[in-house]
């Protein structure tokens, strides 16, 4: 009963943030100046051109309206059409979203694998010069944001040693058999490992400009619990038992200080995934925050719109899971 | 144990006073900025484009850092830019303190409806990806270094008030709180005679963090050239200009780069050593 009174009240504050986003992302970008029809035209477009093709993308109308107009074809999957490429918002949104999915879900994967080798090297070494080196190196991770760390990347691996790629997602010159966006996924489905291979080139560094801060919080948080597990009586027992040091933690101790780091990379994996917009920017990586920047550089009002939305709902569909999960796994809760 | 604790106590200091010195080179840098930039940060000379740093083979006497592919000289740049980081990160910086702290604490402290709706604007906020916001902020407000702190503070100021809410919360709920109240004080002289004090090591560590990261939005600002106009020298744009020439000019991009890796370090170092400070378990 507890749980489903939480995921009710959940669902209702989401709803709630979500039609707040709309409301201001379309208030917001209303007030952008610049006339976005006047742009799409050749110079030399008459008056009535204008008016004419404002009318058939609705802007003529009170902004109210638009609004009305506008909600009412979302319900209904309609997010208008770009005014820059004339396709479905819907269409070009979907089409970029695996990208950076993929993106997203590769540097949260990187993040767990180095945070949580340094926070077990950090347990096994405590009170060493290791912990103390883990320690300094997790602090520098966490105060420098992904933007400069996807500098120093490229500058090291794609100028000192040009071994990745340092722009696009997959080099332009390959033939793609794919029939879904989701290339990484799908080249491993087909085989194709050099196609795979092509495509980590060019995903690693902006997936690990991504994944270093994540990394260093998930090492510190998890070197936290996991020390404070280390000195429980079941983990002694386990240790007199005659088990190594790598064991105990591995088997023992990981599985019970896991919770409070799981919980809190489920909501800076919401940061991550806002953090794909500048770094796909600076890797010119083609991903729904490369095209967002653009549709803002080119005025394109529904495509913004359209994308700001998906964000929005992306990141509360990632929190609300988050929560759900801990309801469930945390055995307090489960029985309340 | 005593032991553990000077040795926290000396790695703190260190750590202060290795951020107070790059932040007051910044200072100076930033008040001597037109005296002491060996050339004007945006004369151009197409004859001097690229010039290598001093070390390199093929340097031009006289541009120490070498030069942008306009001739511009790097150094002289990178003073002046650190004039637009220092007023953003001040200025940004502590408005948006005084602003998310101020909502964060009345929600904290108030609760009731107040809280309801700050912490439902909170949610709001939290579900925009923040660069794309402001990007879309300074598309609305026009490229101005105004626009560019009045979009830190739109965006950053949930950073203040979710956490200052949660520490007011939980300081409300004390023995001391209670006794205040008892012993007469008023609801807004509990809140800032009382529960202020508690939380202002928090607001104060918050705020240095603050500062490196209105320093990295000025700068991903000027990446995509969004920031002030062009032809101001900004580190962002500094980066921006070297990206495109990564492979012929390196030195384009890496003195801006290192200059802002240090700011925000020094700031975020800061910020943590202040807290072992304030700490009173430490202290």
């Amino acid at each position: 009963m507890q749980i489903l009174r939480t995921v009710l009240l959940r669902l209702l504050t989401t709803t709630i943030t979500l039609a707040g986003v709309a409301v201001i992302v379309f208030f917001v970008i209303r007030v952008v100046p610049g006339n976005p029809i006047a742009m799409m035209l050749p110079p030399g477009a008459t008056d009535a051109d204008i008016a004419r093709l404002s009318a058939l993308y609705g802007l003529d109308k009170p902004i109210v309206s638009q609004f009305g107009i506008w909600l009412a074809g979302v319900m209904q999957g309609d997010f208008g059409t770009s005014i820059t490429t004339r396709q479905p918002v819907l269409d070009l949104v979907l089409g970029r979203l695996p990208a950076t999915l993929e993106l997203s879900v590769m540097a949260l994967v990187m993040a767990v694998i180095i945070g949580g080798v340094a926070a077990i090297t950090g347990t096994r070494g405590r009170g060493t010069r290791t912990e103390g080196a883990i320690d300094v190196a997790n602090g520098m991770a966490l105060s420098v944001p992904d933007f400069l760390w996807g500098l120093v990347l490229m500058l090291v691996f794609g100028v000192l040693f040009p071994i990745f790629h340092i722009s696009g997602r997959v080099t332009p010159s390959l033939e793609l058999p794919f029939v879904t966006n989701f290339y990484l996924f799908e080249s491993l489905i087909r085989l194709r490992f050099d196609l795979w291979a092509d495509l980590v080139a060019h995903m690693f560094m902006p997936a690990l400009a991504l994944a270093i801060p994540l990394a260093a919080i998930i090492g510190q948080l998890l070197k936290q619990s996991l020390k404070e597990t280390m000195n429980l009586d079941y983990v002694t027992l386990a240790r007199t038992k005659g088990y190594g040091e790598t064991h105990v933690i591995l088997h023992e101790a990981l599985r019970n200080a896991v919770l409070p780091t799981l919980t809190l990379v489920g909501v800076q994996f919401t940061f991550l995934i806002g953090g794909t917009v500048i770094i796909e920017r600076l890797f010119s990586y083609e991903g729904l925050g490369n095209m967002a920047i653009d549709a803002v550089i080119n005025r394109d009002l529904p495509l913004i719109q359209g994308i700001v939305i998906l964000f929005a709902v992306i990141f509360t569909a990632v929190n609300l899971i988050v929560d759900l999960a801990y309801a469930v796994l945390n055995p307090r809760l489960r029985h309340a | 144990m005593l032991d553990a604790r000077s040795m926290i106590h000396r790695r703190a200091g260190l750590r202060l006073w290795l951020s107070a010195l790059w932040l007051g080179a910044l200072t100076l840098a930033t008040l001597l900025a037109p005296w002491i930039a060996p050339h004007d940060p945006l004369a151009q000379d197409l004859f001097l484009g690229r010039m290598p740093p001093f070390w390199v083979a093929g340097s031009e006497p006289g541009y120490w850092l070498g030069t942008d592919s306009l001739g511009r000289d790097v150094l002289s740049r990178l003073l002046h830019g650190a004039r637009v980081a220092l007023v953003v990160a001040l200025v940004a910086g502590g408005i948006t303190c005084l602003i998310g702290a101020t909502l964060g604490l009345l929600a904290g402290f108030l609760r009731g409806w107040v809280d309801m709706v700050i912490s439902r604007l909170i949610d709001i906020w939290m579900a925009f990806p923040p660069v794309l916001f402001s990007i879309l902020l300074i598309a609305v407000l026009g490229p101005s270094l105004t626009s560019i702190i009045i979009a830190i503070v739109v965006i950053d100021w949930t950073r203040f008030a979710r956490v200052v809410r949660a520490e007011a919360m939980a300081q409300g709920a004390m023995d001391y709180v209670a006794s205040a109240r008892v012993a007469g004080r008023g609801r807004v002289g509990t809140m800032l005679r009382e529960i202020l004090p508690n939380v202002l090591p928090t607001i104060v560590v918050l705020l240095t963090l603050e500062m490196g990261i209105a320093v990295i939005v000025e700068a991903i600002l000027s990446f995509v050239n969004l920031s002030i106009s062009t032809d101001d020298p900004t580190w962002g744009g500094m980066i921006s200009e070297g990206r495109t020439s990564i492979h012929q000019a390196w030195w384009v991009l890496v003195f801006p780069l290192i200059a802002l890796f240090l700011t925000v370090l020094a700031f975020s170092q800061l910020g943590e050593g202040l807290k072992d400070r304030f700490d009173p378990v430490l202290r």
